[in-house]
């Protein structure tokens, strides 16, 4: 087949990127070199309209080992420790076949986080689904929530925490986002740059079949009419096959046999070899008739972009090829050698005999695209006038419960009670609360992990939106005791060659680096998914961010279920009422528009710092920060967790009740402290300028404000808990 | 006490027994399933995890597995054999122990917290422990007992079932059934009760920070029924 | 009228099930096999007397439930 300019755009090039090719080759490439092109040239692979900005986030600190690059960050936790970690998306899979969709792409972050040496110790996922009315929705919801557990569970990592949202913007586009974090000794990390000439390159692991060709060109295309004919490119996933390569990989990386690893993920073979090749400065000659494949007459563009799952790709030492086999062998994986380092700064590609690439490396990596894409600001919406008569015939329980039994509020058991939380042993805060949080295995020392998104406030404003993800994300490890170390971000956008969406993105991302900046809580890895949209409508801007912190002793750990009765309650941070784009707004009284909650980085910081130092000293016994819902719904999952109720001291300078209870004013979180405690914890936060109230006293079951509201927890627990097993039974 | 864990390529709880046994007093050996020889042992688990990935049917490929001739040896010439979530599984596959375990009533993986009632003292494992409920912890998706009619009755007239499924006062009822399973059978032994297959975990719970420390009872009995 | 339907993974997509099968076999010393694959089976009891009417019926119920075409096949191999 001879190449044109039309066969070009058929594999998501532009006529220019076209162009372009052939002026760098000084001839019309093949078949097989431009499947490589289009695949190191695409969005997912080459973030050619996302390079200029991600460049602006904060990447380094005390902490950081490695950051964004590499198959995942690494941050420094101590006594010759670091954890491996990072979020990516598989959202256009999932949408197409949910179970396979969301089950590989477990597996690929998993992968992305043993490749570098450590054993995965955590799993977490995002995930967003349309609204609930649609009629795809509780499919999808089943199917994907089955192949994180499918996946997750039989590798033997335990799932510690997540996010479940349902917005109608996520109707034609779903969004799965996972993450893992892993373990590893810091003069143990294993990096994807080959060094060294006439190094022998491995493949390992599964064969290669004709699964998901151009996946990596699917992940950067708008979904149309034609979702049909896109379907064949879903992958299955064989989570028993990666848990050999699992134990296999790590077996071997126990002595210095290798010399950089990579595991084959979206664009397979093309981008590993070159990656590799590329960061080493190195050429990679290839024979594709070693490789094994799975179905017959496999053609070497085939073979080049198969994303079979379960692969690996790495350079050895000379003369470890035996040792090698014999781990792979032992585990029943396929092991061949496939090729070799060069000299030639070129990827050369062989089979039957024939040279059929011929390109230099830089050509398909540093040369890539880079665009400075147009892009719209969003100014930032006027308030909205809250006249009193609006609350006039609300009652604060109805509201309660409504929130409280709203699908982005309400508890999402149904989902993680199918996902082995406990496995490994060493799980001491299971979902629901604030942040998962793992032991690390043999030590005093815990890591929390905890996924955040807020898609309403980033489409409202999106630089306010960046912020608040970020400062979320930070409240949730200091809610569990945990010193926030650094973040990793996946960055679900619209179509980044429509203005509004590209602002979305560049906004976005600016107030995330803001944020980052200003807690000292770096970017470590991540990846962006541009075109989520279906036939023109795209997805609210959704970062979902994944935290990470470190706990020195999980003795003092801190979780959010209340302790002990007559303990108080204290309201830490300001409360001024903020009402639109919060849930009271969108759901009670139908406003849809407003600006989110502002961002003060200065209290995030301060309110924070001094919780942890409260809890540090021993002071605090539960605590939850106050967000989604507002203040009411803090504190009554607070007494859900702990089956206890509290009695609400009448609030000072009080606005309105509703504001009060249901804004979603941000840097507040509630603290359980003992009586006793309260003189010297209130001149803590005095001397630390931090705002606060007491909020109330633990008693028995019941929640009361005098005059305004009495309630029993059974009754919101009832609210809280049935309706996600309702919806999906129905 | 020489114990050792079985590992089958996909087992994932073989780490957890391990650092459960060591902890309680147990020499443990770590055992690769393509091992034709079984050490000497005291005790041999057959660890949780998906063997084979689940593929087939739970357990039935790792019953086939080179080492398995020798560790039906072992049981038969009375040593302890136990076996918990998969190898409860590979021990039902082996016949080792009556009944099958189908997929949970609602088709869906369960990760929870149970209490489990022990209902036969008169064994190796379970003599004079000091508490009869425990908290244990379940993750599977096959932990359905089923078996015949004809063997429900041999079970029950030989005094079989280990544990069942209750609440924390020991209430045994289909309300606390997590999975489906007939008459809230959670653990059975053989007929000579030196082989024990459980779904609970009790691996997963035996320290303070857990949700759970039961587990520890379950192992401390176990040591001193050796001693 | 009971229709007989397989459900199988399509040739090109990778079945670990069958894979892992194969091997475990071949572990048990059964050789020449070339490839294992695994399929779900399915009886279904319609009211319908027509043949004809019933299998379109099947043919529905597969394409919308019993097959997931994105990755498997389907077959009616019985109706009596």
């Amino acid at each position: 087949m001879i190449v044109n300019e039309k066969i070009a755009i058929e594999h998501g090039l532009k006529k220019t990127e076209y162009k372009k090719i052939c002026e760098l080759l000084k001839r019309i490439p093949n078949i097989t070199e431009l499947g490589l092109f289009s695949a190191m040239w695409n969005e997912h692979c080459s973030y050619k309209s996302s390079k200029i900005h991600l460049k602006n986030l904060p990447t380094s600190g005390k902490k950081v080992i490695q950051g964004p690059g590499e198959n995942a960050g690494v941050v420094d936790i101590g006594d010759k420790e670091a954890v491996v970690f990072k979020i990516e998306s598989h959202n256009h899979p999932s949408f197409i076949e949910p179970y396979q969709g969301a089950a590989t792409g477990v597996g690929g972050i998993m992968r992305d986080v043993f490749t570098m040496g450590a054993r995965p110790i955590a799993n977490l996922n995002s995930i967003h689904f349309g609204s609930t009315q649609h009629k795809k929705t509780k499919n999808l919801v089943r199917g994907v929530v089955r192949g994180i557990g499918g996946y997750g569970n039989c590798i033997g990592v335990p799932t510690i925490a997540g996010q479940t949202c349902f917005d109608e913007s996520y109707n034609g586009n779903i969004l799965v986002n996972a993450m893992t974090l892993g373990l590893v000794k810091k003069n143990k990390i294993f990096y994807s740059k080959a060094t060294g000439i006439d190094k022998p390159v491995i493949y390992v692991g599964s064969k290669t079949g004709r699964d998901g060709i151009h996946g990596a060109s699917m992940a950067s295309a708008v979904f149309d009419d034609q979702i049909e004919e896109k379907k064949p490119t879903v992958q299955v996933g064989d989570p028993f096959t990666e848990k050999l390569l699992l134990e296999a990989c790590l077996e071997l990386m126990s002595d210095n046999s290798i010399i950089s690893i990579q595991d084959m993920g979206a664009a397979g073979l093309t981008s590993s070899s070159i990656e590799m090749a590329s960061k080493g400065n190195l050429g990679i000659e290839l024979n594709l008739n070693k490789v094994p494949c799975r179905e017959s007459n496999m053609n070497p563009y085939e073979i080049m972009l198969s994303e079979s799952q379960e692969r690996m790709l790495i350079v050895l030492e000379n003369g470890k090829e035996g040792k090698a086999k014999k781990i792979f062998d032992k585990w029943n994986l396929d092991f061949a050698i496939i090729g070799k380092t060069t000299s030639s700064k070129k990827i050369e590609i062989y089979f039957d005999g024939n040279k059929v690439v011929d390109v230099p490396i830089e050509f398909l990596s540093d040369k890539a695209p880079e665009y400075d894409r147009k892009w719209k600001k969003t100014k930032l919406p006027i308030k909205n006038k809250y006249n009193k008569d609006i609350y006039k015939n609300l009652k604060i329980l109805n509201v309660l419960k409504k929130i409280l039994s709203n699908p982005n509020v309400c508890s999402k058991e149904w989902i993680w009670r199918q996902y082995d939380h406990t496995v490994m042993g060493d799980t001491i805060q299971k979902p629901g609360g604030n942040a998962g949080v793992v032991r690390v295995h043999g030590s005093n020392k815990a890591i929390a992990a905890s996924v955040d998104s807020s898609a309403n406030y980033c489409f409202a404003h999106p630089l306010t939106g960046g912020k608040q993800v970020v400062c979320e994300s930070w409240r949730n490890m200091i809610s569990v005791g945990a010193t926030p170390i650094a973040i990793t971000n996946c960055l679900n956008f619209g179509n980044p060659e429509k203005e509004e969406n590209m602002g979305e993105f560049v906004e976005c991302t600016q107030g995330i680096g803001e944020a980052c900046k200003y807690l000292n809580y770096p970017v470590v890895s991540g990846n962006v998914s541009f075109y989520n949209e279906t036939k023109d409508k795209g997805i609210k801007p959704t970062p979902s961010i994944g935290g990470v912190g470190l706990i020195q002793d999980y003795k003092k750990m801190v979780s959010m279920e209340l302790k002990k009765l007559d303990n108080i309650v204290l309201l830490i941070g300001k409360t001024e009422g903020h009402i639109d784009q919060s849930i009271f707004a969108k759901e009670i009284l139908n406003k849809k528009k407003g600006p989110p909650p502002e961002i003060n980085l200065f209290n995030e910081k301060n309110n924070g710092e001094t919780i942890l130092k409260l809890i540090n000293e021993g002071y605090v016994k539960s605590a939850h920060d106050v967000s989604l819902g507002g203040l009411l719904v803090a504190i009554v999952k607070m007494c859900i967790f702990g089956n206890k109720g509290i009695y609400i001291n009448k609030p000072k300078n009080l606005i309105n009740y509703f504001q009060y209870f249901f804004g979603e004013d941000q840097a507040r979180y509630l603290i359980e402290i003992e009586k006793k405690d309260l003189t010297k914890v209130k001149s803590i936060l005095e001397k630390n300028s931090v705002y606060f109230n007491e909020f109330g006293i633990i008693q028995e079951k019941n929640i009361v404000l005098k005059d305004k509201l009495s309630v029993t927890i059974d009754e919101l627990i009832e609210a809280n808990k049935k309706w996600l097993p309702n919806y999906m039974s129905n | 006490m020489n114990s050792s864990v079985i590992i089958f390529p996909g087992s994932n709880c073989d780490r957890d027994i391990d650092v459960a046994l060591k902890k309680f007093g147990f020499k443990n050996k770590m055992i690769w399933h393509d091992n034709v020889e079984l050490p000497k042992s005291d005790l041999v688990v057959l660890p949780g995890g998906f063997s084979y990935g689940d593929y087939l049917r739970c357990g039935s490929m790792a019953s086939k597995s080179k080492i398995i001739n020798d560790i039906i040896k072992f049981a038969n010439s009375g040593g302890l054999l136990l076996g918990i979530c998969n190898g409860f599984q590979i021990l039902t596959e082996t016949e080792l122990l009556p009944g099958v375990l189908l997929r949970n009533k609602l088709s869906e993986f369960i990760c929870k917290n149970v209490f489990v009632k022990i209902n036969n003292v008169e064994n190796n494992y379970f003599k004079n422990i000091k508490k009869q409920i425990l908290e244990l912890h379940i993750a599977h998706n096959e932990g359905n007992f089923f078996c015949s009619n004809d063997q429900m009755k041999k079970i029950e007239d030989n005094n079989q079932i280990a544990l069942l499924y209750c609440d924390k006062n020991g209430e045994i009822n289909e309300k606390f059934n997590p999975n489906g399973s007939s008459k809230n059978i959670a653990g059975i032994f053989n007929q000579k009760k030196n082989i024990l297959g459980m779904m609970p975990h009790p691996e997963r719970m035996i320290d303070k920070c857990l949700s759970s420390d039961e587990g520890s009872i379950f192992f401390e009995t176990l040591l001193n029924n050796f001693k | 009228m009971k229709i007989s339907v397989i459900v199988t993974l399509k040739k090109n997509v990778l079945d670990p099930q069958g894979t892992t099968i194969k091997k475990a076999l071949e572990g048990m010393s059964f050789n020449n096999i070339n490839e294992v694959r695994q399929g779900k089976y399915f009886e279904i009891d319609i009211d319908e007397k027509n043949q004809r009417k019933a299998e379109e019926k099947a043919n529905e119920m597969c394409k919308k439930l019993l097959a997931n075409l994105v990755i498997e096949d389907f077959k009616i191999i019985k109706s009596l």
